[in-house]
């Protein structure tokens, strides 16, 4: 609390991103953990919920006429714009929140004082919901070739590693400790996943410390111990996922890559996947794409383009796909490893992983995929992902593209995955956001340390509870796509990879598609449900009656109609039926679009002669846009704050936004 | 003439087929006068039938005695057949090269179609002008029918019926056409019943150099004004576009003679620069070899997107016009057959729910397409393969459909038809076994007598067997008005179409599927449910009777 200059301001205004010259009036308030902007409109009261931990810049602007700018963007992807009438309360907000938006200590993150009121039973049955140790089980481990190590108790060996290691069952305490050592932050080989049915693998490890000539023995033994471990091959793939030339350099500083010649049986591959700080400016150039306004087609493709960011994306997809056929076809292990072993080996596996068993392609086997190949392992979530003031450039939006590749292929295998896109953003917008304990620190052992599962609660519970709102509604578990391997095609095929703008623009609401297939069929599923419910219980009746000709019971017709299919739909007609800006530069309708010149200024109509006809069309649109319907949405039970929580409560508030 | 005279190898055994998706078949190919033949002799099934008139190009090569035509359509797709024997690949491919380019539409296939179908109800009569007004006689008195062009003297590219101000006499309407391009004199397009204003559509003013000016014409449009309202004029043109036609005899709305009007340019691009966008675009569909960063630089160089952002930001503003800001347009660009239809026709899926369904868009596609002279014939002699650089060819109509398809995305529950009821439309304007899209105005079909020699596509779309692949499952009628955003975010590449042929549906067919049969199966026990309710209540009221005394 010493941290806030100041706790309230009002007459602040909010500025509509898509039509400037909107903006609504109401009071900001800095809190320990958000910053809330409350409309002063008596009827609705809107409130915008911005969480301290989603903050990614602060960026105050000149003064103008009408009052100091202060721009927020987020993490997860929202971008904020208020103007403080006075140039001294925008300097203690911005002041305040450049110190809220950094805690230095992980006490101050939101996790340790949210609480969802639920009792401590609640709490740990929350944490034991997923499960590892099931989950090396349901993969069919220990068996014949592998086998659960203890030589990481205590993290002795590797204090980034899980204490839980699969190991193949010929590499030795010996073996496996000589490896360690001759690999960076002692990262040795284990197992990441295990193919059942031809016992190929996938092995993660970091890089080896080969320099130019180095070898160790162990490690080379513990390479031909994984390769023994799948008795269907005779060689194992080594994927290093840096490009040749990054991978060559790090020779120069005693680490490197395997060379061949040392090791038996092994076939060598580079995948070029480019490093952290690449993907951090890949991302930040294509946000600016995504913040121009209204940018021209060119503009939004070529920024795109020159982003990378779809390189980037195809890259990590053409490595898993590299793997989970060298597994499923080929039948041989694959060991990955990058530089650490953190980064591009977990976006690595988890797509192999993913495209071999629907299993992870669950709700519940996607929870498991990310605790198992991103937080056991030790993806560094605190230091990517910037929960606590650290070095900027250990940021990077590492599993962010992890989720992409995820909606990629569900953009190409629509009924594949038991969940929509809206779990990803969620998943998303929570590792961002600290209010669940699950992606604080670094690794395994800080996170035992801070004794995270007794002091904050786990978000897998919370999405399962909520599983409901995060459903495919095209997912059956019987269904082709649902089975087995998801193969794609070997062609390279670049448009397959599409700019994801539900997670980019998401909080422009007039971007996204204004009727959500998803939605529709899920509300047509939940009425056939009831159906079938009703005509079972029809029958029964029915059967009774007809059994017992003249009963005295007389039976009162449950006279429940199943709400119509008209209703599916509506609340997103309401956002449908407000018009946007179409003319181009954010002015109120009519006026020039870019493109045309000067030369004709008489011809435009001015703002003037418009003046007349707002308050119309105003009023239409308050008339007709439904903004009722849309405020009544109220944020899911339980939580007070809608912005913390829930994506969808969010995006309603701003959808109200953006219709005002 | 006679097709034989072009066919000096009818038949071809032992050819080789490649397609996307499938495995190479080998069979035998038969040319007729109007199709490509492949049938492989194994359990005689056609491989592939395939219209001469969907031919966009062929090469051919050699290897050896082994010849290899190589064939583009006018869908996209390429297909390479294997013909062994040089000669009989040579006749084979000039052949193809002269049924795929006749010049008598007589000889078209249409005319030698017979259909196979029981005609239900004749498409040719399905969308009848008067029909048409009479959906809006109920709520105005403001406007007539006119015949004045019944003889197709008075506009060569106008239906013999049109929609015009009631004050103004078919007089008038002869000085105004002479006053606007080909005689397109201002005509009504839509009427926006909510609050009366209208779209109305025409050519260029022809004002010349010297600013010649014509008093009916302004009496014309301003008698579509209602008193003290003003109107906007949308220019499809830009500013500078507009000024340099003066040169060439047209020109446009001067303010000082059109007081209660406010002009708007946009720029719409039209002919070979819309022709050069599309060959360029499917060009980087077909290429396999870039890489990313290659394939986005190559969409945004085709600027394919940027004229579909164009036009959709037009027909948007046009709607806000009528609905938002009360007031009616005039719409036009030189001649008022391309960027005038595409912007006259979107902006009436935007504000008309009828529209959204399936007959209510076959019947703007006949009103605002057809009868309105977009020369079809011209325009979609070519596609994306054409190395003739013909002025007249353009995709005008395909730049419409995807505009549709952009905002059927957008609204994926408003519209009563789904992509592939485009898809169909796309093809059949390009090549068809129906009469429909033939000609390039009614004047010209009426010449041809289509009517009479060939079937129209109305009556095969239109039987309930067809109608059931084209019918969007998800659709709920939404009788708003749908603004659709015009974000670059928002505008994607049209897959089904320009992909179709690059990469496997299979999952996505599987994904509709699924949606249908979700769909299907909760209105089957809708059904179920309505029955047993039904039932229900009988013997209830029954046992209510026997029990009461």
């Amino acid at each position: 609390m010493e941290h806030i200059r100041t706790p309230k301001v009002e007459n602040v205004r909010l500025v509509d991103r898509v039509s400037p010259k909107k903006a609504a009036l109401g009071t900001l308030y800095l809190t320990a953990t958000h910053v809330i902007f409350v409309e002063n409109s008596p009827d609705a009261r809107k409130e915008t919920w911005i969480l301290h931990s989603q903050i990614s810049t602060i960026e105050k602007q000149a003064t103008t006429a009408t009052g100091c700018p202060l721009l927020i963007r987020c993490k997860n992807f929202q971008i904020i714009q208020l103007i403080i009438p006075q140039e001294r309360d925008c300097h203690d907000v911005y002041i305040s929140l450049i110190r809220l938006a950094r805690p230095v200590k992980y006490e101050e993150l939101y996790c340790f004082s949210f609480n969802p009121m639920l009792d401590k039973e609640e709490r740990e049955q929350g944490w034991v919901l997923i499960d590892l140790s099931e989950e090396y089980t349901r993969m069919g481990l220990p068996n014949h070739y592998w086998q659960l190590s203890d030589v990481n108790r205590d993290y002795r060996v590797c204090d980034s590693y899980p204490t839980e290691l699969y190991v193949p069952k010929s590499a030795t305490a010996h073996i496996i400790v000589g490896s360690s050592k001759f690999r960076s932050r002692r990262r040795f080989p284990v197992l990441s996943y295990y193919y059942k049915d031809n016992h190929a693998s996938i092995c993660r490890s970091s890089q080896p410390l080969s320099g130019f000539s180095a070898r160790c023995l162990e490690d080379e033994q513990m390479l031909q111990a994984i390769r023994k471990a799948n008795p269907g091959s005779d060689f194992v793939y080594v994927v290093d996922t840096r490009p040749k030339l990054n991978a060559m350099a790090n020779r120069a500083a005693g680490k490197g890559y395997e060379n061949e010649d040392n090791y038996s049986n092994i076939k060598f591959q580079f995948i070029g996947i480019e490093n952290i700080h690449v993907m951090r400016n890949s991302l930040q150039k294509m946000l600016e794409v995504c913040e121009l306004k209204s940018p021209s087609m060119s503009d939004f493709l070529w920024g795109l383009e020159n982003s990378g960011w779809l390189r980037h994306i195809k890259a990590i997809m053409d490595a898993g796909i590299f793997i989970a056929k060298a597994v499923s076809e080929e039948g041989a292990s694959v060991l990955v490893h990058c530089s650490d072993g953190w980064d591009r080996t977990a976006q690595v596996c988890s797509v192999a992983s993913l495209l071999l068993d629907p299993h992870y392609r669950t709700l519940k086997g996607f929870m498991v995929l990310i605790e198992k190949d991103w937080i056991s392992f030790g993806h560094k979530f605190n230091h990517r992902y910037g929960n606590l003031d650290g070095d900027p450039k250990e940021i990077s939006p590492v599993i962010d593209q992890f989720i992409e590749c995820v909606w990629q292929l569900m953009e190409q295998f629509p009924c594949a995955f038991e969940f929509n896109e809206r779990f990803l953003i969620h998943i998303q917008h929570h590792i961002y956001s600290c209010q669940f304990g699950n992606f604080l620190c670094n690794s395994q052992k800080e996170r035992r340390e801070l004794k995270i599962q007794e002091r904050t609660y786990s978000l897998w519970a919370h999405l399962w509870k909520n599983r409901a709102d995060y459903l495919n509604p095209l997912f059956r578990a019987d269904h082709s796509q649902t089975q087995g391997t998801l193969h794609l095609p070997t062609t390279p095929c670049n448009f397959m990879y599409k700019f994801w703008s539900g997670m980019y623009n998401r909080f422009e609401k007039g971007m996204q598609p204004r009727q959500s297939v998803t939605d529709y069929l899920m509300a047509v599923k939940e009425e056939t449900k009831q159906l079938e419910e009703e005509l079972e219980a029809l029958e029964e009746r029915l059967e009774k009656i007809q059994k017992v000709q003249l009963n005295c019971t007389k039976v009162k017709s449950k006279q429940s109609e199943p709400s119509k299919h008209s209703g599916f739909s509506t609340s997103d007609n309401s956002i449908a039926n407000t018009p946007q800006d179409y003319s181009g530069n954010m002015k109120p309708f009519p006026s020039r679009s870019p493109s045309q010149g000067d030369e004709d200024s008489a011809l435009i109509l001015t703002q003037d002669n418009l003046k007349s006809s707002d308050p119309d069309l105003s009023a239409n649109s308050d008339q007709e846009s439904g903004v009722e319907d849309l405020s009544c949405r109220s944020p899911s039970g339980g939580e007070h704050a809608p912005s913390e929580d829930s994506g969808k409560d969010r995006d309603s508030d701003e959808a109200v936004l953006l219709t005002a | 003439m006679e097709f034989a005279e072009l066919i000096k190898t009818p038949r071809v055994d032992n050819v080789v087929l490649h397609r996307p998706f499938y495995p190479a078949v080998e069979g035998t190919l038969c040319l007729t006068g109007h199709h490509l033949i492949l049938s492989s002799r194994q359990d005689n099934t056609e491989e592939l039938w395939l219209l001469h008139s969907n031919i966009d190009a062929i090469d051919k090569r050699f290897v050896g005695s082994l010849g290899t035509i190589i064939i583009k359509c006018k869908d996209f797709r390429i297909i390479q057949l294997d013909i062994p024997g040089m000669e009989e690949c040579l006749n084979i491919a000039s052949s193809i090269e002269a049924l795929s380019t006749l010049d008598s539409i007589t000889l078209m296939y249409p005319f030698f179609y017979r259909p196979m179908f029981e005609v239900i109800e004749d498409g040719w009569h399905s969308f009848l002008p008067e029909q048409e007004f009479e959906l809006y006689s109920s709520a105005t008195s403001e406007w007539r029918l006119s015949y004045v062009n019944k003889e197709f003297a008075v506009c060569p590219s106008y239906p013999p019926i049109v929609t015009v101000p009631k004050s103004i006499d078919d007089e008038a309407l002869r000085k105004v056409a002479t006053f606007r391009h080909g005689g397109r004199f201002p005509v009504l397009s839509y009427y926006h019943k909510r609050n009366g204003m209208v779209i109305m559509r025409s050519g260029q003013p022809l004002t010349g150099t010297n600013g010649r000016r014509c008093k009916e014409d302004e009496k014309l449009i301003n008698a579509t004004l209602r008193a003290g309202k003003r109107g906007y004029i949308i220019d499809t043109r830009s500013l500078n576009v507009a000024q340099q036609t003066r040169a060439k005899g047209g020109g446009f709305e001067q303010e000082a003679h059109y007081p209660q009007w406010r002009r708007i340019h946009k720029s719409i691009e039209r002919y070979h620069i819309l022709q050069e966008s599309l060959i360029k675009l499917v060009e980087a569909c077909n290429d396999q070899t870039h890489n990313m960063d290659r394939w986005l630089s190559k969409l945004e160089a085709s600027n394919w997107l940027t004229h579909i952002k164009e036009i959709l930001t037009t027909a948007c503003l046009a709607a806000q016009c009528i609905d938002r800001e009360g007031a009616s347009i005039l719409i036009h660009g030189t001649e008022g057959t391309d960027s005038t239809l595409q912007v006259t026709s979107l902006a009436q899926i935007i504000l008309e729910p009828r529209s959204r369904t399936i007959r209510g868009f076959e019947a703007l596609i006949e009103r605002e397409w057809l009868q309105a002279g977009h020369p079809f014939q011209q325009r979609c002699a070519q596609s994306a393969y054409c190395n003739t650089k013909q002025k007249w060819e353009a995709p005008v109509f395909l730049l419409f459909l995807d505009c549709v398809w952009q905002i059927l995305r957008q609204f994926p529950c408003s519209f009563e038809f789904n992509e592939n009821f485009l898809i169909m439309l796309f093809e059949h304007a390009y090549a068809s076994q129906f009469g429909t899209f033939l000609g390039n105005n009614e004047s010209e079909r009426c010449k041809l007598k289509l009517q009479q020699k060939t079937m129209s596509l109305w009556s095969w779309v239109n039987q309930p067997s067809e109608l059931s692949k084209f019918t969007n499952p998800l659709f709920e009628a939404n009788n708003l008005v749908i603004w659709p955003s015009v974000a670059p975010q928002s505008l994607p590449l049209w897959e089904g179409i320009f992909l179709r042929w690059n990469r496997s549906s299979k999952y996505l067919d599987e994904a509709y599927e699924e949606m249908v049969n979700i769909i299907e199966y909760n209105k089957e026990l809708q059904a179920k449910v309505n029955i047993l309710r039904r039932q229900l209540a009988e013997l209830e009221t029954e046992d209510g009777m026997q029990e009461s005394p």
